[in-house]
């Protein structure tokens, strides 16, 4: 099942300035730690690893753990040299494995 | 009383205060040395390199209300270029129930060394950033962070 992920990133750019991209998930990070209302602990349900590639080249990598907040949000630089396409890979348990993309136009 | 009368009395008694004043800088409780189980994680990110103070900053308020959603930032100084770029930044907790919290893999691509995230926190603790450049060298910010409200650990 998909997920909600925002990617928010200015629309356009000067070349050379550098960027911050944010991105926020619509994910409980159920952390493996917690007993649910039957008393047994509620199994772990988070995001392993988030990726993102401008046009093809690795820009940013994270490797999430349960001490994230539930709907994480991650926010990083990136500099703005050409337009093209941010590609953010989000991968977790349950089979969570989703791609998302957003345009930067530099001008 | 008169004024004259009243000072060798005082006297005695603020040299005590400014005594006192003065123990309570020194004697304040430096950072928890970490546990055995934190220092274990920051080993398997640093490889048992050394790590130094300095160089990043770790965001994050001393006192946070609700531990469920604890906004913290890490920026490196480091001009990002391809000869001198932050590689890796790590944040990790002393006692949550796992130390790890987010480990980030960054390049010159990324034109400035700072990342924003929200952790949660199970208790009063605390948190360390840690950054390692591409000359191998590891950096570290720890800072002490008293939590209100922990996150939930308990049912419900």
């Amino acid at each position: 099942m998909n997920i909600r992920v925002l990617i928010r990133l200015p629309a356009t750019a000067r070349p050379g300035e550098v960027v911050e991209v944010r991105l926020l998930l619509q994910h409980p990070m159920e952390t493996g730690f917690r007993p649910g209302a039957d008393g047994r602990t509620v199994p772990r349900n988070t995001v392993r690893r988030i990726e993102a590639s401008f046009e093809g080249e690795r820009v940013f990598a994270a490797d999430l753990f349960p001490a994230i907040a539930a709907n994480p949000y991650l926010a990083f630089a990136l500099r703005a040299t050409r337009s093209g396409t941010l590609a953010v890979s989000i991968e977790g348990d349950n089979g969570l494995a989703q791609r998302e993309t957003a345009v930067l136009t530099v001008t | 009383m008169s004024a004259s009368t009243a000072t060798p009395a005082v006297q005695p008694r603020r040299r005590a205060l400014l005594l006192a004043g003065a123990c309570s800088v020194l004697l304040r409780p430096a950072l928890a040395a970490p546990t055995a189980e934190a220092q274990a994680a920051v080993a398997r990110f640093t490889g048992g390199q050394p790590v130094r103070d300095g160089r990043v900053v770790l965001g994050i308020d001393a006192v946070v209300e609700n531990g469920n959603t604890v906004p913290l930032t890490v920026t490196v100084d480091s001009p990002m270029t391809a000869a001198d770029h932050v590689q890796r930044i790590a944040v990790f907790t002393e006692l949550n129930p796992q130390p790890d919290v987010l480990v980030c893999h960054l390049g010159p691509a990324n034109g400035r060394a700072q990342i924003a995230t929200r952790m949660r926190m199970a208790q009063s603790q605390t948190v360390t950033a840690l950054a390692q450049l591409n000359d191998g060298s590891f950096w570290r910010h720890r800072v002490e962070v008293v939590v209100a409200l922990a996150a939930c650990l308990e049912g419900g």
